[in-house]
């Protein structure tokens, strides 16, 4: 400030004070504030509200690959209600969520209390876990599709050297035995962020509380069930809205591994809507099909913001 | 002995079941064909490895392309993603402004909203902009979830860093967007490269919205190229598929490597920093 001085040019002091306006301008939090998340707010406007609009829209006509059909209201959905693929995606899509999100849930929980003993080599033991979750799904997903293969997959093939079946196992021509085969997959791949999600937890459970247990005489059992368990409640919640998210969801494994079939017995929403919007060419009932993950996609948003504000996780 | 069953048993079977599938991925990708298809050799071990699957992907196959435009859309994604993440995170960790709080309730749920609930009508869009079939279509589209990831995981970091810094710095003159390039940035550094990297390997994994959006070979990623060109039809060239996967996991595999250490944290969007 003592620089304003005598020698002051005219116009260095013209700009000066311009940038002083812009400086008291930007300053103010607010409109800087503002002008920040534009760019976020413009990206997630044209990218997501917008074509989610769309689509709420679109699932309301007849809308095909070839031309933009005419409003028809609740029709798509009345056809898809009442028609047996739909039908079975839906319970497909119910099963297959609700078993992957509870296996990988008691999983996630065993891995971590294992990985979260001391012992050689433990952080190599936790990079290897993490690699299904990084690595790209679809890729793996067709190891899993060449580990099924009836007649030279290593399941079929290791179950009959080894004279436990007669006849090569059919993986993904059987609708109960390709179920399990996709909800396998989903676990392999998920199950890390259970455990890494439970790993981080337990670190914030403090140590007196497991001291205390065990002065009371609890056992590794009793503190497990009466410190680790509750106090990873939280992240437990947490970790399994975002799974149940992602599983409801998933397209890839499905997509690759059995392709939804067989007749229709794995398709998930995802799937479904795919085939029939992309393969089908029915627009709008491809988008109406989709357009059943929002309820449950409202539900989780809901209760996961609940939880990050109670908990402050 | 009660380590052997609290430990090193569930230990084991843990890893074994992790890594089988790998295994099985290299294990295909060295065996020449002969031995591959032939049920009367162990299928778990390789007699004669061979490099001719991987070879046929660099010289009959476009994997080379593949990998460059996965590079390149991973890369420019991030980058872009991570530019706006960082503004929109700062200014809801620290900027004071009316629906500061409403703006970070809306960018979260855009995280959670899955790209298989919204690459149809983003299909609509994409060639509405007129960049559909080109790399374009996915630098543009992949930010919708890395931005809100990106921002959330800044957003965290970014609170986390004293406020009185940046206080000090605006008394001595500086701007606050000074203030943010010159010392919030900095000492944000080691979480800005671990975003980075996460989105780079979202971008990198991405399957759908390259499936949907992008039908010109030249232009395809990795997940799509091999799946596309080399896994449709009744004959699967499993050698090559193998080869291919274990390629493309490669990279992924050796950047995790170096940043395990910030696993969760990431992986759970910052959420659990909020």
């Amino acid at each position: 400030m003592e620089r304003r001085g005598t020698a002051f040019s005219l116009a260095r002091a013209a700009t000066l004070d311009r940038m002083d306006v812009s400086r008291r301008f930007l300053g103010r939090d607010a409109v800087l504030g503002y002008l920040w998340v534009t760019p976020a707010l413009l990206l997630l406007g044209t990218l997501i509200a917008y074509p989610f609009l769309l689509a709420l829209y679109w699932s309301l006509t007849s809308r095909t690959a070839g031309a933009a059909g005419v409003f028809v209201g609740l029709d798509n959905f009345v056809y898809l209600l009442s028609g047996p693929i739909f039908q079975k995606t839906l319970r497909n899509t119910v099963v297959f969520t609700a078993c992957s999100v509870a296996i990988k849930l008691v999983i996630g929980m065993a891995a971590a209390l294992v990985l979260d003993q001391a012992f050689r080599g433990r952080n190599l033991a936790r990079g290897v876990f993490l690699l299904p979750w990084i690595v790209p799904t679809s890729l793996s997903a067709l190891a899993w599709l060449w580990i099924y293969d009836d007649i030279f997959g290593v399941i079929s093939r290791l179950a009959m050297d080894l004279g436990l079946r007669r006849e090569p196992i059919p993986f993904l021509s059987d609708s109960v035995l390709a179920m399990v085969a996709v909800i396998l997959v989903n676990v392999w791949r998920g199950v890390s962020f259970f455990a890494v999600s439970f790993l981080a937890g337990m670190q914030s459970i403090p140590g007196d509380l497991y001291e205390a247990a065990e002065a009371d005489g609890a056992g590794a059992g009793g503190r497990f069930w009466h410190v680790t368990l509750p106090g990873l409640k939280p992240i437990m919640a947490v970790a399994t809205l975002f799974s149940v998210i992602w599983t409801f969801s998933d397209f890839t494994i499905v997509y690759i591994v059995t392709r939804g079939g067989p007749a229709n017995s794995t398709h998930l929403l995802a799937t479904l809507a795919y085939q029939t919007a992309i393969f089908g060419g029915k627009v709008g009932e491809g988008l109406a099909v989709s357009s059943f993950m929002f309820p449950l996609l409202l539900v989780v948003i809901f209760l996961q913001l609940h939880f990050l504000r109670r908990y402050q996780v | 002995m009660k380590r052997a069953v609290l430990l090193w048993i569930p230990l084991l079977l843990l890893m074994l079941f992790t890594l089988f599938p790998f295994w099985w991925m290299i294990a295909t990708s060295l065996k020449p064909d002969a031995e591959l298809y032939d049920v009367r050799q162990p299928p778990l071990w390789v007699k004669s490895a061979t490099l001719e699957h991987y070879r046929e992907l660099f010289t009959r196959l476009p994997f080379v392309t593949w990998v460059k435009n996965s590079l390149m859309v991973a890369t420019a994604a991030t980058l872009l993603s991570l530019v706006i993440g960082a503004l929109a995170g700062y200014s809801l960790a620290r900027l004071r402004f009316r629906g500061a709080t409403t703006l970070g309730t809306i960018i979260f749920a855009a995280y959670l909203v899955p790209t298989t609930l919204l690459f149809l009508p983003l299909a609509y869009v994409v060639r509405w902009l007129g960049l559909y079939n080109t790399p374009f279509a996915l630098i543009v589209t992949y930010p919708t979830f890395l931005v809100p990831f990106c921002s959330w995981y800044l957003m965290g970091y970014f609170k986390s860093i004293p406020r009185e810094l940046e206080e000090c710095a605006m008394t001595d003159g500086c701007t606050r967007s000074g203030a943010f390039v010159r010392i919030v940035l900095p000492l944000a550094t080691p979480g800005i490269l671990s975003a980075a990297i996460f989105a780079f390997t979202f971008s990198w994994n991405e399957f759908i919205y390259a499936l949907t959006f992008v039908q010109a070979p030249a232009y395809k990623t990795v997940p799509v190229g091999v799946v596309g060109q080399l896994a449709t039809g009744d004959v699967l060239f499993w050698g090559k598929l193998m080869a291919a996967a274990v390629l493309g996991s490669i990279p992924i595999a050796l950047i995790y490597s170096t940043v395990s250490g910030h696993f969760a944290a990431g992986m759970t969007a910052g959420a659990l920093k909020g």
